[in-house]
C-alpha cells in the first residue's frame, strides 16, 4: 500500500513538471521544470529495486544533462524568460496523433504476456552492474567507451563550426 | 513495516540534523571563520555579543531576520525563492549518508545507503543549479555572469572529486560510507588502517592514497567557491556574484547551504581516508568531530594564505591538472591493488 | 532499502519546509517601505542599462558538454571500483585491470583531443 502511494506521488511528480516543459513559454522555466521530472525518475528507479541507476540518474540527468539545457537556454535569446510565441498550426493534427499513438501504446502495453521472472536481487546493486560489465558485457563496456569519444569528438566538431 | 512510525522517525531525524547544520555548520562554522580569520590577521574577532563572542552569529541571524524583503523588478519571482531553498535542501541531503560514529552499539548515522558516496556526489551536482538559477532569476548582468562562472567553476571540479573518491572506493569495495570506515579499522594504534596511508598489505597505496586526498581537498574546496577557489562570489570583484541581488535571509539561506555542504566535505574527507571515527583513545564521535573541524580549520586557513586564482587558472587546474591526475591515481591503484 | 530513500525524500519535504520557515517570518516582521528606486537591478550605483543576459559565449557551452561526457565516463568506473577487489580475489585482477585501461585511454584520447581543439580554452 505504501508502494502504491510512493508510486502515485512520484507519478505526479513526473508529469506535471513534465507537462510543464512541453507546454510552458517560458523556456528558462521548462528547463527548471526538468529538474522535478528527473528527480521523479529516480524515486521510480528506487522503487523497482535499481538503486545504481537512480543514484547516475541524479547525477546524470539532474546534475549534468539539466545543467547543460540550462547553460545552452540561458545563453540564447530565450533565456530572458520572455514568452515565445508559439507558431504552431497543426495543433490539432498533432494532437490525434498523439492520441492514437497513446491509445496503440497502452493496447499493446496492456495485452503483451509479460513475463514474471522470480528469484532473489543480489545483495548489492553496483556490485552485480559491475560484476556483469567485467564479465558478461564487456563488449559493451569497451564500446561505450568508443561512444562516448564519438559524442565528444562530434559535439565538439559541430560546436566549433558555429563559431 | 509500519510506514507511518518510518516517517515520523525519518522527520524527527531530518529535524535534528537541520538543527544541527543550523548550529554546528553555519552559526559555529561562521564564528569560528570569523575568529580563526581574525587570528590569521592579528586582530580579534567578534568579541561582544555573548561571552568570548559567541552570540554573534545569532545575533546576525535575528538581524537579517529583520531585513525588509525585496525581490529586484523584473526578477522571476518563483526561480529566486526556489534558488536558495534548493541549495539548503541539496546540502541537507548530503548529510544523510555521514556516519558520526558508534553510538549505542550501532552506528549514528541518518541512513547508510547502499550507493551513499553516488548520492552525495549528486546532491553535490544538485547545488550548481541552484547557484545557476539564483544567479539567472536576479535579472543582473553581474549575477548571472556570477552563476555561470561559478556553475563552469563547479562542474569543472566535480570530476575530480568523483575520480579522487574511486581511490579509496577501490580500495574498500564498497560505495557505503559505513562500509568504507569500517574497512579503516585496526591498524597501529588506530591510525595505521587509514586509507591515506595505503592497505596494511599494500603500503605502496600510500602514494595514490596521499593524492587522491589531496584531489579530493582541493575539489571539495573548489565545490564549496571558496578560496582559493572563490572567484565567482569574488567580494572585490563581483560584488557578490550570484549572490548580488539576494538580501536578508534569502542571502542567508544561500550561507547556511554553503557552510553545510563545506562541512559535509570535510566529513567526507575524513570518512574517505582519515578513518572516519577510528582513532586511538577518545570515543569515536568525539575523533570524528576532531577530524571534522581539523579539516575546516585547514580550509579558513588556506582562505587566508593563498591569493584567489583567475578562473582560466582554476579551470585548467581541472581539466589539464587533476582530471588526468585523478585518472592517473585511479590506475595507479588498480595497478598496485592487482 | 527502500526505506532508505524514504528517508531521502521526508528529508527533502522537512528540508524544504524548515527553509521557507524563515523566509515566512521575515514576510511577516519585515518592515515594508517599498518604492522603485529599491527593486533596481544593482549595478555599482549606476543606473542600469540593457537586457540581463549575457552574449552568447560558446566556451561555456563547451565545458559544459566536456562535463557531462567525462562524468558519464566516471559513472562507468564506479561499478568497475567497486568489484575492483573481488575479482582480484578471482584471480582475474589482470584481465579486469587491462578493461578499464582500455576504457581510461580511449576516453583520455577524447580529453587530448578537446585538450588540442582548444574547447578547454577560457579566453
Amino acid at each position: 500500500m505504501g508502494e502504491l502511494a510512493a508510486f502515485i506521488i512520484l507519478a505526479i511528480v513526473t508529469l506535471l513538471p513534465a507537462v510543464v516543459v512541453v507546454t510552458s513559454r517560458n523556456l528558462v522555466r521548462a528547463a527548471m521544470s526538468l529538474i522535478p521530472s528527473f528527480l521523479g525518475v529516480t524515486g521510480l528507479f528506487v522503487l523497482l529495486q535499481a538503486e545504481f541507476v537512480a543514484g547516475i540518474q541524479i547525477l546524470i540527468y539532474a546534475g549534468a544533462i539539466a545543467v547543460l539545457i540550462l547553460f545552452v537556454i540561458m545563453l540564447t535569446q530565450g533565456g530572458t524568460g520572455t514568452a515565445l510565441r508559439q507558431v504552431n498550426e497543426q495543433q490539432l493534427v498533432g494532437g490525434l496523433v498523439a492520441g492514437a499513438l497513446t491509445i496503440a501504446l497502452l493496447g499493446l502495453l496492456l495485452r503483451t504476456p509479460w513475463p514474471l521472472v522470480g528469484g532473489t536481487l543480489p545483495r548489492s546493486n553496483v556490485a552485480a552492474v559491475g560484476g556483469a560489465f567485467l564479465t558478461n558485457f564487456i563488449l559493451a563496456f569497451e564500446i561505450s567507451s568508443l561512444v562516448l569519444l564519438v559524442s565528444l569528438v562530434g559535439a565538439l566538431v559541430i560546436a566549433r563550426r558555429e563559431q | 513495516m509500519n510506514w507511518f512510525l518510518e516517517i515520523i522517525k525519518a522527520v524527527l531525524a531530518a529535524l535534528a540534523v537541520f538543527t544541527f547544520l543550523a548550529v554546528v555548520g553555519a552559526m559555529l562554522g561562521v564564528y569560528l571563520e570569523r575568529k580563526i580569520s581574525g587570528w590569521i590577521q592579528s586582530r580579534l574577532g567578534p568579541k561582544h555579543v555573548g561571552p568570548q563572542g559567541l552570540l554573534q552569529t545569532i545575533a546576525d541571524t535575528v538581524k537579517l531576520l529583520q531585513k525588509e524583503n525585496i525581490v529586484p523588478s523584473n526578477a522571476d519571482a518563483i526561480t529566486f525563492n526556489v534558488a536558495p531553498l534548493m541549495a539548503v535542501v541539496a546540502a541537507l541531503l548530503a548529510w544523510i549518508i555521514i556516519p558520526f560514529g558508534p553510538a549505542f552499539g550501532r552506528v549514528l548515522v541518518v541512513r547508510d545507503i547502499n550507493i551513499g558516496l553516488l548520492f552525495f556526489i549528486g546532491m553535490a551536482s544538485l547545488i550548481v543549479i541552484a547557484i545557476l538559477l539564483g544567479g539567472w532569476s536576479s535579472n543582473n548582468k553581474y549575477a548571472l555572469l556570477g552563476g555561470f562562472r561559478s556553475a563552469s567553476q563547479m562542474i569543472s571540479y566535480e570530476i575530480p572529486l568523483a575520480l579522487a573518491v574511486l581511490v579509496p572506493v577501490m580500495m574498500a569495495g564498497t560505495l557505503s560510507t559505513v562500509g568504507i570506515v569500517e574497512a579503516q579499522r585496526g591498524g597501529w594504534w588506530g591510525i595505521g588502517n587509514w586509507f591515506i596511508f595505503g592497505l596494511p598489505g599494500n603500503r605502496g597505496l600510500i602514494v595514490p592514497g596521499f593524492l587522491a586526498f589531496v584531489v579530493f581537498l582541493t575539489a571539495a574546496t573548489a565545490e564549496v567557491n571558496r578560496v582559493p577557489f572563490d572567484l565567482p562570489e569574488a567580494d572585490s570583484e563581483l560584488v557578490a556574484g550570484y549572490f548580488s541581488e539576494y538580501t536578508g535571509m534569502r542571502f542567508a539561506l544561500f550561507q547556511l547551504g554553503e557552510y553545510a555542504e563545506a562541512f559535509a566535505m570535510a566529513a567526507l574527507t575524513s570518512v574517505l581516508f582519515l578513518g572516519g571515527w577510528h582513532g586511538p583513545g577518545l570515543p569515536g564521535i568525539v575523533w570524528f568531530f576532531i577530524k571534522m573541524f581539523a579539516l575546516v580549520f585547514f580550509l579558513i586557513w588556506v582562505r587566508w594564505t593563498y591569493p584567489r586564482l583567475r578562473l582560466d587558472q582554476l579551470l585548467n587546474l581541472s581539466w589539464k591538472g587533476l582530471v588526468p591526475l585523478g585518472f592517473v591515481l585511479v590506475l595507479v591503484t588498480g595497478w598496485l591493488l592487482v | 532499502m527502500l526505506l532508505d530513500w524514504l528517508y531521502v525524500a521526508v528529508f527533502a519535504v522537512v528540508g524544504i519546509i524548515m527553509a521557507a520557515l524563515p523566509l515566512a517570518v521575515v514576510w511577516l516582521l519585515a518592515p515594508r517601505a517599498d518604492y522603485p528606486q529599491k527593486r533596481l537591478t544593482y549595478e555599482s550605483g549606476v543606473v542600469p542599462f540593457g537586457q540581463a543576459w549575457a552574449q552568447f559565449n560558446i566556451r561555456y557551452y563547451l565545458f559544459a558538454l566536456v562535463f557531462v561526457l567525462f562524468e558519464v565516463e566516471v559513472i562507468y568506473l564506479f561499478p568497475w571500483a567497486v568489484v575492483f577487489r573481488e575479482f582480484i580475489n578471482r584471480q582475474l585482477g589482470g584481465f579486469v585491470f587491462v578493461e578499464a585501461l582500455l576504457f581510461i585511454i580511449i576516453l583520455g584520447m577524447g580529453l587530448i583531443y578537446a585538450w588540442r581543439k582548444g574547447a578547454l580554452e577560457w579566453v
